[in-house]
């Protein structure tokens, strides 16, 4: 279920409280991020090893790492999963995207009759996560005859998520900019790509973070659907040639996450300050 | 739609109530009297509809039990203090004073600076409609339609069954099912804020590398359910595992195998759950801390607070909005994404012992093909979900400000 997201300003801070020094927070921070980043340096490690350097626990890089890349990626189709995860979570983002910034236009730039039921139509769908309804939805897809690819992202291209977070960011852009423009004679459409488009990067680059992220990590839709992509792949990996074989199923963890990680990174500053969070120094 | 004789006693009761209770709410803020009394009579009068339609008003039917009554009264009910709250609660963000629309999505009213044609907000409009009327709205009447059926794949005939769906189940079983839901989910839920605050208080110090910290600390949120279940599936291994290496070497005890202790099992869960969900909260708790004005934390400074009397009478208290938002959105994640993790570490096991709502449906749904039961298991977990979502809405309303 997707949420509404609360607004926060930025301040500088530089208060300090319970910690004495500054070097006890260093340490504690170097703690903490060992510790959040625990499981992942583990998995890495296991992704190059073979099983039997696993049971002997060793905390070096292993001899495997080729042969469980080959194996994940090429044996068990991974690649072509992240292909197909990769096309779909693109076509979302982008679609999402585009009607999402109609809608703000539409909500914060007319007036028109029955819009609060055209909004409550929208804000009511907050409440109704997709995981309740795949059963019914399911049939839907049967009954539509539709492919893999048009059921993984037609019904996700839309959200009330999406609405709201430009509606809320347009209507804190200044008022005389929308005036400016109907004073040019500038239609809706080209004040939308002309001015709020491009005073929009960051909102569009947090939008874009979350969607990615959330589209890729979609578990439970696909797999009901058994549609090859890289979640639902992943499965392939838990049962290797009949027993468990460590260093491939953490070679497809890792493999994975790569993308969604990678997309975090790159959009890091758009997406903390899409949530209004800024680093001080 | 079906009509009973023996529901109009009902109807009245709700039509008044919603008459009387938009009517008074409109007058207490300076509305309209009338227009407040004709929507909650309307809102009154159509709530119930939602869950008679589907139902055929079956339960209203005079051989039914007791209990179809009871269940059946229970959602006629529901649907309408659904539909009057909705419509009280939508009509707020038109209110004509500004400052008592909700501030949930921004307080902000229309601009209207384009006087088109009405049908241009429409049109742009248009594509989202469609979508969420087709895959969103439909699909939940489909669910709850579908949970009236003894409908299994691949049966020949499907035959009405009123609500046998659900009161098939009020038994233990089912009911140890929502027990560990509500367990798991409380658990997650307390341990991923604890943790998550206590690492953004930190993160939040002003210290040399700041942003880095963050980066190193916030990466968790782009990694998936499934593959926080296969990474901890590995790390909890009782052979393999790096877990019980440790254990072995500094505790001189090896872990249980999770596929002979239940508790154990549920502790592996949780664990994955929270590690997940931990980059997400420490973000928001992070912004939180940023809207804190430091001149209240000085002045407690000032009257002799130290650090500890400081973060638990100064700072958590000003966080509740933050922690209000994070438990509604844990809470969510914990009842469907965890499904994953679940998937992908204990699969529901042993003996049931994970097996949650959400993976139940899908046992139900996949294995048994049972779809009717497992669309009423859905609208179970549904009416949970809405009671969640009004209470947030409720609240984001009133008292919670996110400094927007």
């Amino acid at each position: 279920m997707e949420q509404a997201i609360p607004q926060t300003k930025v301040q500088l801070t530089n208060s300090n409280g319970i910690l004495p020094k500054r070097w006890g927070v260093h340490v504690l921070l170097w703690i903490a991020c060992f510790l959040v980043g625990f499981p992942l340096l583990y998995a890495i490690l296991v992704s190059t090893q073979t099983n039997a350097e696993v049971t002997n626990f060793k905390l070096t890089f292993g001899t495997s790492f080729e042969q469980n890349l080959k194996a994940v990626m090429v044996n068990r189709n991974l690649g072509d999963y992240m292909l197909n995860s990769t096309l779909q979570a693109i076509i979302i983002t982008v679609g999402k995207t585009v009607l999402s910034l109609l809608a703000g236009l539409a909500f914060v730039y007319f007036r028109f009759p029955g819009k609060w039921i055209v909004f409550g139509f929208v804000l009511i769908t907050l409440m109704m996560p997709t995981e309740i309804m795949v059963i019914a939805l399911f049939r839907l897809m049967s009954e539509l005859g539709w492919g893999q690819l048009p059921s993984l992202t037609v019904p996700f291209l839309a959200s009330a998520t999406g609405a709201f977070l430009f509606r809320q960011h347009f209507a804190n852009l200044p008022t005389e900019l929308s005036e400016a423009a109907q004073l040019d004679g500038a239609n809706p459409l080209q004040f939308l790509f002309m001015v709020l488009i491009p005073l929009s990067w960051n909102t569009i680059g947090a939008l874009a973070v979350i969607q990615f992220v959330y589209v890729w990590n979609m578990y439970l839709w696909p797999q009901l659907l058994q549609a090859d992509v890289v979640q639902v792949g992943l499965g392939a990996l838990l049962n290797f040639d009949g027993s468990l074989s460590y260093g491939p199923m953490m070679m497809g963890a890792v493999v994975a996450s790569i993308p969604p990680v990678i997309v975090f990174l790159l959009l890091q500053r758009q997406f903390m300050n899409g949530f209004a969070i800024s680093a001080e120094k | 739609m079906v009509f009973h004789a023996n529901m109009l006693p009902f109807f009245i009761i709700t039509g008044i109530i919603g008459g009387a209770y938009l009517g008074f709410v409109f007058r207490q803020s300076n509305r309209s009297l009338i227009n407040g009394m004709m929507l909650g009579g309307a809102a009154g009068l159509v709530g119930p509809w939602l869950f008679m339609t589907p139902l055929r008003s079956c339960t209203f039917e005079t051989e039914r039990t007791n209990t179809d009554f009871l269940l059946g009264l229970f959602f006629f009910f529901f649907g309408a203090a659904l539909v009057i709250w909705l419509v009280q609660y939508i009509s707020l963000f038109f209110h004509p004073d500004i400052k008592m629309r909700p501030s949930l999505i921004g307080k902000q009213d229309s601009r209207g600076v384009f006087r088109s044609n009405f049908l241009v907000p429409f049109l742009l409009l248009l594509p989202t409609l469609i979508i969420l009327a087709l895959f969103l709205y439909y699909p939940a009447y489909e669910t709850f339609r579908l949970a009236t059926f003894r409908y299994r794949l691949g049966a020949p005939r499907t035959p009405f069954k009123c609500v046998d769906n659900f009161t098939e189940l009020l038994t233990a079983d089912y009911g140890e099912i929502m027990i560990i839901t509500l367990t798991l989910s409380a658990l997650i839920v307390i341990f991923a804020l604890i943790i998550s605050l206590a690492i953004a208080y930190l993160a939040y110090q002003p210290v040399k590398g700041a942003s880095i910290y963050r980066t190193l600390l916030i990466w968790p949120y782009a990694i998936s359910p499934p593959v926080a279940g296969i990474i901890f599936f590995v790390m909890f291994d009782p052979v393999a595992g790096v877990i019980d290496h440790l254990t072995t070497t500094f505790l001189n005890t090896g872990i249980p195998a999770w596929s002979e202790s239940p508790n154990f099992a549920r502790f592996i869960i949780v664990a994955a759950s929270v590690w997940k969900v931990l980059g997400y909260n420490i973000l928001f708790y992070i912004a939180g801390l940023q809207t804190i004005p430091k001149d209240l934390i000085e002045a407690a400074a000032i009257d002799g607070a130290n650090g500890w009397q400081r973060f638990r009478n100064v700072v958590i208290p000003l966080l509740s909005p933050i922690t209000f938002f994070l438990i509604i959105t844990n809470l969510t994640y914990a009842f469907f994404e965890t499904y994953g993790t679940i998937d992908y570490l204990t699969r529901g096991g042993p003996t049931g012992a994970t097996t949650t709502a959400i993976y139940n449906i899908m046992i139900t749904a996949k294995q048994d093909k049972w779809l009717g039961r497992a669309a009423a298991q859905s609208v179970v977990l549904f009416v949970i979900v809405i009671g969640i979502t009004v209470w947030q809405f409720r609240t984001s309303g009133r008292q919670v400000n996110y400094g927007a």
